[in-house]
Formats: structure tokens, sequence, C-alpha cells
């Protein structure tokens, strides 16, 4: 409880002094020549959050909000799928992934950020560029921990399961599959993360609607306060995400032992 | 009548995958029988090969050389008469303890409903009922053991195969687990091959006792018949004369290869 209180001073104080900093009244300018070029730079904290709330008031941000959060999922939910599957297969045939390892290193180690543009010719500047971007990011993460977790199955989990009678593909479905699953969800935060960035870079690079989108145009017109709300909306959606994706984790994975927790009789 | 297991001439040779020069020949020459409804048990000193040969009767493992038969027919792949009780955790830790036990009726496309219900008397059987919604993590050492035990007995199989199963636990839950074993043994007499370090429990448990010699090339150096009455109880039975009396007898076979095994660690283990 009192840490909720230190965290909500912080905030305040962080809050509080970008005002007083950046306000054209309250203090004389003692760096910058002119007082509202300490405004222009930085914005002001108070009409950041005036267009926040007209933002919300009117509902001109939700259609972009949806748009990034479409986007942000469907490259989730396609680049788990893919890395799954890819994952899986190249786990369990040596040969495929001992041809494919030298270039699945160098697709990984590649920029992929600098495909943007290339996603754009391909896709057009539509939602779909967004999401290959993202899926990008995305699939390569997921592909490593399903590669490691089906590596990893305890043989002797295998070996039971086999004796128990499982065909190959229900050890598919019934070890490697589970196994799997818990790499994925250690790396859900991650992934989730990176699908949002990948949202918001690809609208940022070009595109119609987003709030990606919304910054870039404020931009353009130098109009920072705009800029720094739509920052706020990102960050504040993507502890949303984040709290959503805690919450899935919690129920999918009670099997696993917490940190700290002893066993119980 | 046909032997439940039988090994003939088994010999197994591991070659390291990075240095095929490099071999090292686990059992060799095995021959042994376990009858229909017959508990055997194989103790050997450490190291000595004894889980490798229970591989081989799960078909979990190929034998390099000679032949292994199941009920008379030659064993290809994996023994589909056997269950399997392994050393070390072997249960799926996403699995329940019920959805655990069932695991072997759901692959063999069992309805949930029937599983469910076998599922939760075996649990019951094995003194878990109630239990059925933890997982493995959620559960002690020994009751982790016994809903593997429940796990492999619900398919009733006319083998089980037990790799030092009770290692693990203490000797007071372990005392309790033999007795429980052999309760459960004693109502449906499948054939077992149990595998042990424990003199101790090989003879209390055992209708035959085989004792391995030390590593490498570890093969029987003796056979032993356990004719100690049934039902008995694994912590009074050692205190009659006739189990001290074939103790004494199984070690002073047992203890010189445990002594050669010991000193042969030594001297790898010496530069």
């Amino acid at each position: 409880m009192k840490l909720r209180l230190y965290q909500l001073a912080l905030l305040v104080a962080v809050l509080g002094g970008w005002h007083v900093l950046t306000s054209p009244t309250l203090l004389p300018p003692f760096y910058f020549s002119n007082a509202n070029q300490a405004a222009f730079f930085f914005g002001e904290p108070l009409k950041v959050g005036e267009r926040i709330i007209d933002w919300f008031v009117t509902g001109d941000i939700l259609i972009h909000l949806g748009v990034t959060l479409f986007e942000t999922l469907m490259a989730f939910a396609l680049g788990t799928l893919g890395g799954l599957g890819v994952g899986m297969w190249l786990a369990l045939s040596p040969t495929a992934a001992a041809v494919l390892d030298p270039y699945i290193k160098a697709l990984n180690s590649m920029p992929r950020v600098i495909l943007a543009p290339i996603f754009s010719v391909w896709f057009g500047l539509g939602v779909w560029s967004k999401v290959a971007l993202g899926f990008t990011l995305v699939f390569f993460i997921v592909f490593f921990n399903v590669y490691q977790g089906v590596r990893e199955v305890s043989p002797n989990v295998l070996a039971s399961a086999r004796m128990l009678g499982a065909s190959q593909r229900q050890l598919l479905r019934h070890v490697y599959l589970p196994s799997a699953m818990s790499w994925v969800f250690s790396s859900l935060h991650t992934s989730v993360g990176l699908a949002f960035v990948g949202a918001v870079v690809g609208e940022y690079l070009g595109s119609a609607r987003g709030v990606g989108y919304l910054i870039l145009q404020a931009e353009g017109t130098f109009d920072i306060n705009t800029v720094f709300a739509g920052i706020l909306v990102l960050t504040g959606f993507a502890l949303f995400l984040d709290a959503l994706v805690s919450v899935l984790e919690k129920r999918l994975m009670k099997w696993q032992p917490r940190g700290g927790e002893t066993e119980k009789v | 009548m046909n032997d439940a297991l039988r090994f003939e001439s088994i010999r197994c040779t591991f070659v390291a995958r990075d240095n095929p020069g490099q071999r090292y020949t686990a059992v060799s020459d095995v021959s042994l029988t376990v009858a229909p409804g017959e508990f055997v048990s194989v103790v050997g000193p450490t190291g000595c090969g004894k889980s490798t040969l229970l591989n081989v009767a799960a078909g979990l493992l190929a034998p390099s050389s000679g032949s292994i038969t199941v009920f008379g027919e030659p064993l290809t792949g994996v023994n589909r008469r056997a269950g399997y009780m392994f050393q070390t955790e072997s249960l799926m830790p996403w699995r329940s303890a019920l959805a655990n036990v069932t695991a072997g009726l759901q692959f063999r496309g069992d309805t949930p409903e029937q599983a469910r219900a076998q599922g939760e008397e075996w649990l019951r059987r094995v003194g878990l009922g109630g239990f059925g919604d933890r997982y493995p993590h959620q559960l002690s050492g020994g009751m982790r053991k016994r809903v593997a035990l429940a796990q492999t007995l619900i398919l009733d199989p006319d083998i089980i195969l037990m790799d030092e199963p009770f290692s693990a636990l203490d000797i007071q839950t372990r005392q309790l687990m033999e007795n429980e074993v052999l309760e459960l043994w004693q109502a449906r007499r499948k054939a077992v091959l149990f595998i042990t370090h424990d003199l101790d429990e090989a003879i209390a448990m055992s209708d035959r006792v085989v004792v391995l010699s030390a590593g490498p090339a570890s093969h029987p150096i003796g056979d032993f018949r356990v004719d100690l009455p049934r039902p008995r109880d694994v912590s009074e039975i050692r205190t009659q004369p006739a189990f001290i009396d074939l103790h004494h007898q199984i070690w002073m076979v047992l203890r010189d290869e445990v002594l050669k095994g010991y000193r042969q660690q030594m001297t790898v283990a010496a530069p």
C-alpha cells in the first residue's frame, strides 16, 4: 500500500516538474531565450491531458486505437501460430533444422524493422503491412521458444507417454505441445510487446489510420502536445495489454509451480 | 505356458555418438525369464545396467544382440503388454493427478466419462481420492509415486516393469508403498520385473531374486527363489529367520560385486 503511495508521488512529481519547467508563465526562461520555447520543445502536461480527454470524449481516438489493437492482435496471433508450427516441425525433424539453421540465424539477426517499406509495397498502406511487420517480430520469439521447449521435453515423460500407448500424433498433441506452450507463455509478454511495436512502427512509417499515424500527423505540424498525448495513450494501452497477458498466463499456466511456492502435502 | 518375458543372450553396447571408438557394454549375455504372475526382482551394484535391462523389456531400447520375447512373441517396438514405472518423475506436469492417471485410457480412445470414473476409482485405490484436481507440483514425492502407480496399473498391463520406483522415498513411505504394491499385485497376479538396489526390498517383495554382476558387461550370477509365505508385510517379514538366512546367502554373492563395482568406479574416477 505504501509502495503504491510512493509510486503515485513519483508520478505527481514528474508531471509537476514537467508542468513547472515548460509553463511559459511560471518560471523565467533560464535556458531558452523565449518563454514559449520550452513548451514548444517539450509540450505542456495540461494541454497534453486536455488533448487525451478530448480524444476520448469525442471518440476520435477510438477508431485509431481499434486499428492499432487489431494489428497488434493479428500480428500476435499469426506470429504465435507460425512460430509454433515451424518450431515444432524443426524440433522434431533434425535434418530440416540442420539445413535451415544458418538461414534462421540470418533472418533473426537481420534488423527486421527495415522490412516495413517492403511490406508497404507488398501489402499496401492498410493494416496488413503492419500485421506483417509485427509477425516477423513475434515469429522468431515464439519460434525459438517452441524449438527449445520441444527439445527439452523430459525424456522420462516422453518414454512414459509412449509406454502408456500414445501414438506419434498423441505424443505431439499431449506431450510436445503442452511442453512447448509453457515456453511460449513464458515469452508472452515479450511477444505481445513486440507485436505492438510492429503495429505502431508500421503505422508511423506510412498509414492512414492508427495511433502511430496520429503521432506522425502531429509531428508534421509541430504539434508536440499531440505527439506526447499519443505516446501516453500508447503507453497506457501497452500496460493494459500486459495486464491482460498476466491474467491469461495465470489462468492457463496454473499447473506450473510459482517461484517461492512450497510443495503442499 | 509361455513366459511373460524371456531375455535370451541379451547384450547392449552403447556407442558414444561423437566418438564411435568409445563404447561401453552395459549388459552382456543376459538370459532371464519371468513367468506370468511371477514377481521377479533384479538386484546389483550401482551402474550395472539394471535399468538398461528394463528398457529392453519395455521396448524403449533395442538390444545390440540377443532376443526378447513377450508371451512367446518377439518384441518389436514398444512393449504394448507392459506398464512401466520409472525411477524418476514421469508424470506430465501440465496434467492434474486425475488426468495423469487417465492418460493411458485417453490414448486408448476411451470416452472421457468412462476414463474419469475409472481414474477416480484408481485414485481412491492408491489412497488419493479427492486429490484428483491437484497438479504434480502440488503433491508430495510419495503421492506422485502413487499417481504414477495408478497411471501404470489402470491399463491393467500383463507385465509390470518397475525401476527402483521407491528409491527416492523416505523409509516409512517406502514400506507403505511396498505393502500397497504387494496388495495390488496379490489381487491381480501380473508378471512383475522389479529393479532395485535394496536387497531387503527385493527379498520382501519377490518370488525370485536375480543378482547381477558389476558392470561393464554385467550378467546374472545368482538366482534365488524366495519361499516366504504370502501375503507378506514388508516390515514384519524382515525379522523372520528364513528371511535373514536368505538375505545372508544373497548378500554373500552380492557383496563381492558391490565392492568390485565400487573399485571400478574409483579407478575410473582417478586420473
